[in-house]
């Protein structure tokens, strides 16, 4: 019995229930703490991104104040719609427009780590490879028939995919992808592409949920006072029961 | 006039001012400082004092989420991220009472398993275990009408799914269907209206339950450990032996439990309030969109159970007859067992197997209720729905002429 209550009660802190999809997903490591990774990202974000990718929920001056820029310093790097500081970070493309452009409207990322995770969007932006057959001439590994284009092509470089052929029993021919090849040397070494692609992520990491940095701060204050207040309870309960037997 | 009154203080004078128009000292007594509890209250005894503390919760929480929510099919995921970011602490008070919901459960379902265990459904508190039955049956409805209103993808398609049940009841489904959701489809009008039902027509309901569910244990008494009723042995004065005054004993006692829940609690509120996908899902952080089914509807865990049961009988309204009965059922349980007996300390070794049976089947079910369902879980979803079923009839066969080990007169430990 004291087995079937220990399983109960950890159950709910088993993840592997949550488990999503079966592909293989290249871990992105990001690190919520590191400032400057955060403020990287969102100097790529706000270049390459924004102008389809809204995060239409985050402040400027929420980003400013967590990653510890100057009103000044996001006003002269970072906004480029002429927003004001306490605006969201919106873009000035309409929603008719963008259907007819991509097919279908770039979708608002603002939570969008919260989810796919930041492994599959780190792996996403990296899976990108030339298909002239599709209309931006960039297809997906990750998310075959992506509308969207490789932003990072002059940094990463032009990639090629390579597939192999399996044909079932059933006599079913399906392609599994097995490697990128580069046509062309992109402006980043790989590892400095791996690493701003990791600031990117990082930066949705952020804006998913801003307040993950309070709250994580907070955690350990919080947490000893419950283990003192519950020390302190058990040795007042203990007290209270020493005569009853 | 008589001197000696000034004697005593403002506040003794008070209370003789109120006891004399209302029953202060007289509730206090009867509740509290001389309700009298066995003594043997164990780690089991702690959730249903925690089951309040959540309720409490769950209705300040609720409270100041409300002053800053919009029941709107175009504002709610936007209201919800604004509580997140601009509302001053909205993040800690959404995720108390995100979190809360799933300990809500968790501490219901241990709650639930003590009575079980222990017997103590059995007469004479077959009412109180009704009355905690449609709690829960109360506070499934909330939950599930508090999980569509973030508005997410997940809250839409769940209550697609879930408000089509009622769909496939013949004859009368169609129109049932269009009735809950006040539309044709689930839409703005389903959206305010669950709004209404979670925020005041059932938690209205739970206060009420609760005090009925207080008001019969207090009738006859708390059941114990060792299932034997301590008002058989009384003293003198008429004070079971084998009791203790709630107040300050246990009050005192329990102070204890609500730091050891809190400290798991607030450990999943500061650092891991997702918890990995299970408490809030990811599929739910993407918008409500009609055209976009999720790759793998799914309920919040705390319904998985019964949705494995549901989706285990191919048949939709025979999946949802079953799923209703596998609930229906536990109301009965006072009267399915009939063993004289009630604790599992002095019952035998064929009752703890199936008891053991029934909540590792139901517990399974949990766990296949989230997967995707391969043939191999659709097997193991069959047995799992057996075996789960199979307590009842069990239980009430086997209790029938239960031998069982002697039980004493008065409580051990």
């Amino acid at each position: 019995m004291k087995r079937l209550i220990l399983i109960l009660l950890l159950l709910p802190f088993v993840n592997t229930f949550a488990s999503g999809g079966s592909e293989h997903l290249e871990q992105a490591q990001a690190n919520i703490r590191s400032k400057e990774s955060l403020i990287n990202g969102a100097k790529y974000y706000m270049s390459y991104c924004s102008s389809c990718h809204s995060l239409q929920y985050q402040r400027y001056s929420r980003m400013a104040q967590d990653l510890g820029l100057t009103k000044e310093e996001v006003e002269e790097n970072l906004i480029f719609t002429g927003a004001k500081f306490t605006d969201h970070i919106t873009n000035n493309m309409s929603a008719a427009d963008a259907e007819k452009w991509f097919g279908k409207a770039p979708p608002d990322l603002t939570v969008i780590a919260k989810a796919r995770g930041v492994d599959w969007i780190y792996t996403y932006l990296k899976s990108f490879y030339k298909d002239p057959t599709r209309p931006s001439g960039w297809n997906n590994t990750l998310f075959v028939g992506a509308s969207m284009p490789n932003v990072f092509w002059k940094e990463q470089g032009v990639q090629e995919a390579h597939f192999e052929e399996h044909t079932t029993a059933d006599g079913v021919v399906t392609h599994s992808f097995k490697e990128f090849t580069k046509l062309s040397q992109g402006t980043m070494s790989d590892e400095e592409f791996n690493e701003t692609v990791r600031d990117v992520v990082n930066f949705l990491a952020y804006t998913a949920e801003p307040a993950q940095l309070i709250r994580m701060a907070y955690a350990p204050w919080v947490l000893l006072f419950l283990v003192i207040f519950t020390f302190m309870a058990y040795l007042l309960k203990k007290n209270y029961f020493k005569d009853i037997h | 006039m008589s001197k000696t009154k000034t004697s005593k203080g403002m506040g003794a004078r008070f209370l003789d001012w109120m006891d004399y128009r209302l029953p202060v000292s007289k509730m206090w007594k009867e509740h509290v400082s001389e309700y009298y509890a066995p003594k043997n209250f164990n780690f089991w005894y702690f959730f249903g004092s925690l089951a309040m503390l959540v309720l409490v919760n769950q209705l300040l929480t609720g409270i100041w989420l409300t002053m800053h929510y919009k029941p709107d099919a175009e504002q709610a995921f936007g209201a919800v991220e604004y509580i997140m970011r601009d509302v001053p602490w909205g993040w800690l008070i959404r995720y108390l009472h995100t979190t809360g919901a799933s300990a809500f459960f968790i501490v219901v379902y241990l709650h639930m398993f003590r009575g079980l265990m222990y017997g103590s459904y059995k007469k004479p508190r077959e009412l109180i275990w009704v009355f905690g039955m449609v709690i829960y049956v109360a506070l499934m409805a909330e939950a599930f009408m508090g999980y569509v209103l973030p508005w997410g993808n997940m809250s839409y398609w769940g209550a697609k799914v879930i408000t089509q049940l009622f769909g496939v009841i013949p004859g009368v489904g169609d129109t049932l269907l269009e009735w809950i959701r006040g539309d044709y489809i689930v839409s703005d009008a389903t959206l305010n209206r669950f709004f209404a039902l979670h925020v005041v027509a059932v938690p209205i309901v739970l206060l009420a339950l609760v005090v009925l569910h207080l008001a019969a244990l207090h009738t006859v008494g708390s059941n114990n450990p060792d299932g034997v009723e301590i008002k058989k042995n009384k003293d003198e004065n008429g004070i079971p032996k084998d009791g203790i005054p709630f107040h300050p004993y246990y009050t005192v006692k329990d102070i204890f439990g609500v730091g050891m829940f809190l400290l798991i609690f607030l450990f999943i509120v500061f650092v891991k309030p997702d918890m990995g996908g299970l408490f809030l899902e990811h599929d739910n952080y993407t918008p409500a969109d009609p055209g976009v089914t999720p790759a793998h509807i799914k309920p919040v865990w705390y319904f998985t159970p019964f949705y494995a049961i549901l989706k285990a009988v191919p048949n939709p309204l025979g999946g949802m007859i079953l799923m209703f009965t596998a609930i229906i059922l536990l109301f009965t349980l006072p009267w399915l067992d009939r063993s004289e007996v009630k604790s599992i300390r002095y019952r035998l070794l064929p009752f703890k197997i199936a008891l053991f049976s029934f909540v590792t089947a139901f517990v399974i079910l949990g766990w296949l209720g989230m997967q995707s369902g391969s043939t191999v879980q659709k097997y193991m979803a069959i047995v799992c729905t057996v075996v789960y079923f199979a307590y009842f009839p069990f239980l009430y066969f086997y209790s029938k002429n239960e031998k069982h080990k002697p039980i004493p007169e008065r409580l051990t430990h």
